[in-house]
């Protein structure tokens, strides 16, 4: 970690993002600034294209109108400063979890036993010391998400991008991913867009809440700083007052959004039958 | 059956065990029933012996086979045609796979030309393979080629096809290029779909040499029927059938071998 001055562009920034698919709008000017070392949730209902937007900020979605910036260039292409932790699993299943891990050195050319070596370093930093030579299918959930973690942050990316990546463990196993990724993080500061329909989670991970829309057209409608003192526990800051605070100020202004979704969706399933 | 848990206790591998064993006996008994029933309706002129042979001479001859060794160079070369048929069909389905699964403009060129290829009854080919290449080895290999080339084609294109888009994308994100994408996402993604059709093709590479040898051949246990069928020698031409079978299920179980060791990365199927 360089200790120079951070600089004054943002480490993201989303300018004006429309996103359509056919005739269908799923994303309207929607502007998100991230600066360097800032951890940012992005909440809104299921279906509101927060998946999209963070596509786009990964490169992988050419966005209809907008720009992405990316430490103050424009981004072309793949956006080669972020790491991309997806939601559902993608590690390579016919890889074990070290060769998992090694993947991104080897495709930058790095050696066999230089990338193997960095990669212990970073199975035994998430906790997979003795689980190196297991396949994705033989490890559980939560130990595939530590995988996945140890793979995007084994290529230090500056930009971690994540999308829902704890929803499908269980409570537990997610406060201690939680707690495991604000530590990782506080290490050396990435900027951070963590996507959640979870409150709770989006809290007690960032720095920022953004809140978006219901889809069609989904745009940002909020925004709370979350002046909560770190290091946290995620799992004791959610007795807070402040906390608490916080949790009904957002949850205000999302109730409007999920009941519009979930009455879009329910005329939608009504429509069909 | 999952298998392998903590839980599972010597008492129930046991029971397993004696199961297991239970049921190799009455696999040997069913046998046996059979080749005796076989015996007995052709001894007491039920069955008329012109047609249906009998076991005793069938396996006499299957026994003059082996140790006269006269069978040797015969199960040789069908295994030689077996062996190209299987590797050469491979290699081209593998490439042709690739090709059209990952260029879509080939891919729609093709189209009717790989729906017709699908749809005709391939084995068809055997008598224009026998005037192109003739009596030796070459027309048998190209016929079995034809057949394992449909099989791997069809897997590889279809797996190519449906490799999981967050897998792609993940790669991609991790820095991976067009060629290491074909190295690391798309060529193991399609060695899985390959593996779950190994058996057929091996056995269709089979099918291509014994049929290529019955249409037209000096050499190989297709030939050796060939010749005994000519002569009306039914007891041969069940003899060349068993000893066929056999060298399928040797073969099938050679293949399972070599699955089991190169799959490990698959979950068990539940």
């Amino acid at each position: 970690m360089s200790l120079a001055p951070r600089s004054g562009e943002p480490a993201l920034a989303l300018k004006e993002i429309g996103c359509t698919f056919g005739a269908y709008r799923a994303v309207e000017s929607t502007t998100l600034l991230v600066a360097d070392g800032e951890f940012v949730s992005v909440v809104g209902p299921t279906g509101c294209g927060k998946s999209t937007l963070l596509n786009v900020a990964a490169g992988l979605l050419a966005p209809t109108t907008g720009a992405v910036e990316v430490f103050g260039s424009p981004l072309v292409g793949l956006n080669r400063m972020a790491g991309y932790l997806f939601q559902a699993d993608a590690l390579f299943p016919w890889r074990t979890a070290l060769s998992n891990v090694m993947a991104g050195l080897q495709f930058l050319g790095i050696h066999d036993t230089e990338a193997r070596r960095r990669a212990w370093e970073w199975l035994e930093r998430v906790g997979l010391g003795g689980h190196g030579d297991k396949y994705p299918h033989q490890l559980s959930g939560g130990m595939r998400k530590r995988t996945a973690l140890a793979q995007t942050l084994i290529m230090d990316p500056k930009i971690l991008l994540m999308d829902e990546p704890f929803s499908a463990l269980d409570i537990q196993t997610r406060q201690l991913m939680e707690n495991e990724l604000l530590e990782l993080w506080s290490a050396d500061r990435k900027s951070v867009v963590f996507i959640t329909h979870d409150i709770e989670e989006a809290i007690s991970l960032s720095d920022r809440v953004v809140v978006l829309s219901a889809g069609p057209a989904t745009r940002p409608i909020g925004e709370f700083k979350v002046d909560l003192p770190r290091p946290r526990d995620v799992a004791e800051i959610r007795l807070t007052q402040r906390f608490l605070e916080l949790h009904n100020d957002i949850w205000h202004a999302m109730r409007d959004e999920v009941l519009k979704a979930y009455a879009n969706a329910r005329a939608l399933a009504e429509a069909r039958t | 059956m999952s298998g392998g848990t903590a839980t599972s206790t010597t008492a129930t591998a046991a029971a397993r065990r004696s199961l297991l064993s239970r049921m190799t006996l009455y696999h040997l008994l069913l046998f046996f029933a059979l080749l005796l029933a076989w015996h007995f309706l052709v001894q007491l002129t039920i069955l008329p012996a012109f047609f249906f042979g009998e076991p005793i001479k069938v396996f006499a001859q299957i026994w003059r086979w082996f140790a006269g060794g006269t069978i040797y160079g015969h199960l040789g070369v069908t295994l030689l045609e077996t062996l190209l048929a299987f590797f050469i069909g491979l290699v081209i389905g593998v490439a042709g796979g690739l090709w059209l699964g990952l260029s879509r403009n080939a891919a729609f060129l093709l189209d009717p030309y790989i729906k017709a290829l699908n749809a005709m009854p391939r084995v068809i080919l055997g008598p224009i393979f026998v005037v192109w290449f003739g009596l030796g080895i070459l027309s048998k290999v190209m016929l079995g080629v034809t057949l394992v080339f449909c099989i791997v084609f069809f897997n590889v294109f279809q797996g190519v096809r449906e490799v999981s888009p967050n897998i792609l994308a993940n790669a991609r994100m991790l820095g991976a290029s067009n060629r290491q994408l074909l190295r690391s996402v798309y060529l193991p993604s399609a060695t899985s779909w390959v593996f779950s059709s190994l058996h057929t093709s091996v056995g269709m590479a089979f099918v291509g040499a014994v049929i290529g040898e019955y249409l037209g051949s000096v050499k190989g246990v297709g030939y050796l029927i060939l010749q005994a069928e000519s002569v009306f020698d039914i007891n041969s031409v069940f003899a060349g059938i068993i000893v066929l079978t056999l060298f399928a299920l040797v073969l099938d179980a050679c293949v399972g071998a070599i699955e089991k060791r190169l799959m490990v990365w698959r979950p068990v199927a539940q």
